[in-house]
């Protein structure tokens, strides 16, 4: 068993570090303050990242990117975590999902995305339609050789940069025993298609600038070339190639986590109460080791998932697990946090704050912490008959 | 033209320094250690050097401890083309001194024969500063330390120096020694193809041994005590208050 890093593992983890510090931190009051990501700053951050060949490092060789594996991107999210998702998200991830593309579609969204020309934004969550994905009401009807749309999205993260969306869309519905279930196909569409309207969502209390936002299409025509892998097959390319990113949340979990602490241990050693340093109080004390305990465990089990990925073994169970401990996890950390700090963990003056009102919507995107319960658990049962 | 940098492995600066609960150095043990900062911007000045045509080949070295190796793989993900390391002890907390240093780093410059030195003016660990002086004393070659600009130009080079008084610009023959100053460059961030590209860059592993040197220490640490801590001040409520303040001090 094979738990250190190697050399080159141990550079990537550095240089993003350095990255988030000296390029992100220093931008993130004002993104707190304006909940906008000026132009140049977001732009100036890509080309850096463009630079340092990290932009789209999830991607393979064979398409001109580092072809990071998975527990070499899981260490460079990880320290991404530490950071505003609202200005790493220029420290460009384009979607997996892309190298489903075909023919033309490889010149027009693959490779202009990875080269950083052209942004991508994934679209699956309606508002009827959340967990449930085979409940989406958004649909295309066959007309005259097109695809017709009528729907909405809504909570589409990166929409508002994106210039083509990757939308998940209704194209039938299938009869079975358990009732009617949607046939789903992946359409790639552009910024700008008549019919397809981008428009600010909700004001979120997680991840001020990080916007979401609501997709509109009002009888919008789509050819058959805007298809990503097959008619009806939305849920093959969505097993393919979306199953890995899971472990995103998990990631970037640990990294804010630990980011956290060393606020916490800071205080918790500084700060003076009753003539001693209030980290001579168990009542502190304690909590900064359940702190590091949690963090390390979270680690390790999400650094475990990825090297099952990359191992090739099965793997949803323990990104599940990743998933949720450590979304979970990262809440009772900031939680923790704020109590060390007292009343000034509330105050706007400390980062604190604004990391627990992150910390929420871990628990929530990409599968809330009662669908991970429910992989883990059926991935369990179901194999003994339950 | 060769450049040679000599990089050292030191504390991280963003690490608060703990002295040693016996006061006998500063605790290094489970501390994250990184290259002297200073180590860095001559890195970076040798790579704008090649990337300006002025020199084809950098040479990092680094003397100390086998773990110094992650360091010279640093400077080779920047850019350096090979390193060569030379171990010189098996404990983390043993410095090696700046004589021993200078003594090491003319063995490999006799066999490398750089026409440039470019080294940091000193490491942040203990702040010795000697180490480029006492190297150009010992290869009879000239020097400019404190270096927040530098042209080569020709057979000489042209060194802005940050002295006390202001900035004095001098022109020294090649070969020559450059301490290097804070404000020479901002060192790049290691390009993920150049992290990759690193391991692959030929890495000479060498011992003191080798060189025929004697690094035995010349100086003994007697002591090592945190720097005093700063008594709180008083916030007073006029001008008057500060000057008969100032009066009772004996400050004025």
């Amino acid at each position: 068993m094979q738990f250190g890093l190697t050399e080159e593992q141990q550079m990537i983890t550095d240089t993003v570090r350095t990255f988030v510090e000296k390029e992100i931190y220093p931008h993130e009051a004002l993104i707190e303050q304006t909940g906008e990501v000026p132009h140049e700053l977001a732009q100036e951050i890509k080309q850096k990242t463009i630079d340092l060949g990290f932009y789209a490092c999830n991607f393979p060789e064979t398409v001109g990117c580092a072809g990071l594996n998975h527990l070499e991107f899981a260490l460079v999210e990880r320290e991404l975590g530490r950071g505003s998702m609202a200005l790493n998200h220029f420290f460009g991830r384009p979607q997996n999902i892309l190298m489903a593309c075909e023919g033309d579609q490889i010149d027009c969204y693959l490779m202009p995305a990875v080269r950083g020309e052209r942004m991508d934004a994934l679209a699956m969550t309606e508002p009827g339609a959340g967990s449930d994905i085979r409940g989406m009401k958004c649909t295309a009807l066959r007309e005259g050789g097109d695809w017709v749309v009528n729907g909405t999205k809504h909570f589409i993260s990166g929409a508002d940069h994106a210039d083509f969306i990757i939308v998940f869309i209704a194209t039938g519905e299938d009869q079975t025993p358990k009732g009617p279930k949607k046939r789903i196909t992946a359409f790639l569409v552009d910024r700008g298609t008549p019919g397809f309207t981008i428009r600010d969502g909700y004001k979120s209390v997680s991840h001020r600038g990080y916007k979401n936002m609501v997709l509109e299409f009002d009888d919008c025509r789509l050819p058959d070339a805007q298809v990503l892998g097959e008619v009806d097959g939305g849920f093959a390319v969505m097993n393919t190639w979306l199953y890995a990113t899971r472990i995103t949340v998990a990631t970037m979990s640990v990294g804010r986590a630990r980011r956290v602490f060393d606020y916490a241990l800071d205080y918790a050693a500084e700060r003076e109460q009753f003539g001693q340093k209030i980290g001579k109080f168990q009542g502190i004390s304690f909590q900064i080791a359940d702190m590091i305990t949690e963090i390390d465990a979270a680690d390790l089990l999400t650094l475990a998932a990825a090297n099952r990925l990359d191992a090739g073994l099965p793997a949803n169970r323990e990104i599940a697990s990743a998933k949720l401990y450590a979304s979970e996890m990262l809440s009772r950390v900031t939680d923790a946090a704020i109590q060390i700090h007292g009343g000034m963990g509330l105050m706007d003056d400390y980062p604190l704050e604004r990391f627990w009102r992150d910390a929420r919507v871990e628990r929530i995107w990409d599968g809330t912490s009662e669908i991970q319960r429910h992989i883990i658990s059926r991935e369990l049962l179901r194999a003994m008959g339950a | 033209m060769k450049v040679l940098v000599p990089v050292k492995r030191v504390i991280d600066y963003n690490v608060k320094v703990r002295v040693k609960a016996d006061g006998s150095g500063v605790d290094l043990a489970n501390v994250k250690m990184s290259m002297n900062p200073f180590d860095e911007i001559a890195v970076e000045q040798a790579i704008r050097l090649r990337e300006a045509g002025k020199a084809d080949e950098i040479v990092a070295v680094s003397i100390g401890v086998k773990q110094a190796q992650e360091t010279l793989r640093t400077a080779l993900a920047m850019g350096a083309d090979r390193a060569i390391l030379i171990e010189a002890t098996d404990d983390v907390q043993t410095d090696i001194e700046p004589l021993a240093v200078a003594k090491l780093l003319k063995a490999v410059i006799d066999a490398e024969q750089p026409g440039l030195v470019l080294a940091g003016k000193q490491a942040i660990d203990n702040d010795m500063n000697a180490t480029g002086q006492m190297l150009s004393a010992l290869l009879g070659w000239s020097q400019a330390t404190y270096a927040s600009e530098l042209d080569i130009d020709g057979d000489s080079a042209i060194v802005t120096r940050e002295v006390d008084g202001g900035l004095q610009t001098i022109k020294v023959s090649m070969p020559t020694i450059v301490t290097v100053d804070l404000r020479l460059n901002e060192p790049r961030y290691a390009s993920l193809p150049n992290i990759m590209k690193a391991k692959r860059k030929p890495m000479d592993m060498k011992t003191a041994a080798d060189y025929d040197v004697d690094i035995s220490p010349r100086l003994e640490i007697t002591a090592t005590t945190e720097p005093s801590t700063r008594a709180a001040g008083i916030i007073v409520a006029s001008v008057d208050e500060l000057i008969e303040k100032l009066k009772d001090a004996g400050a004025i």
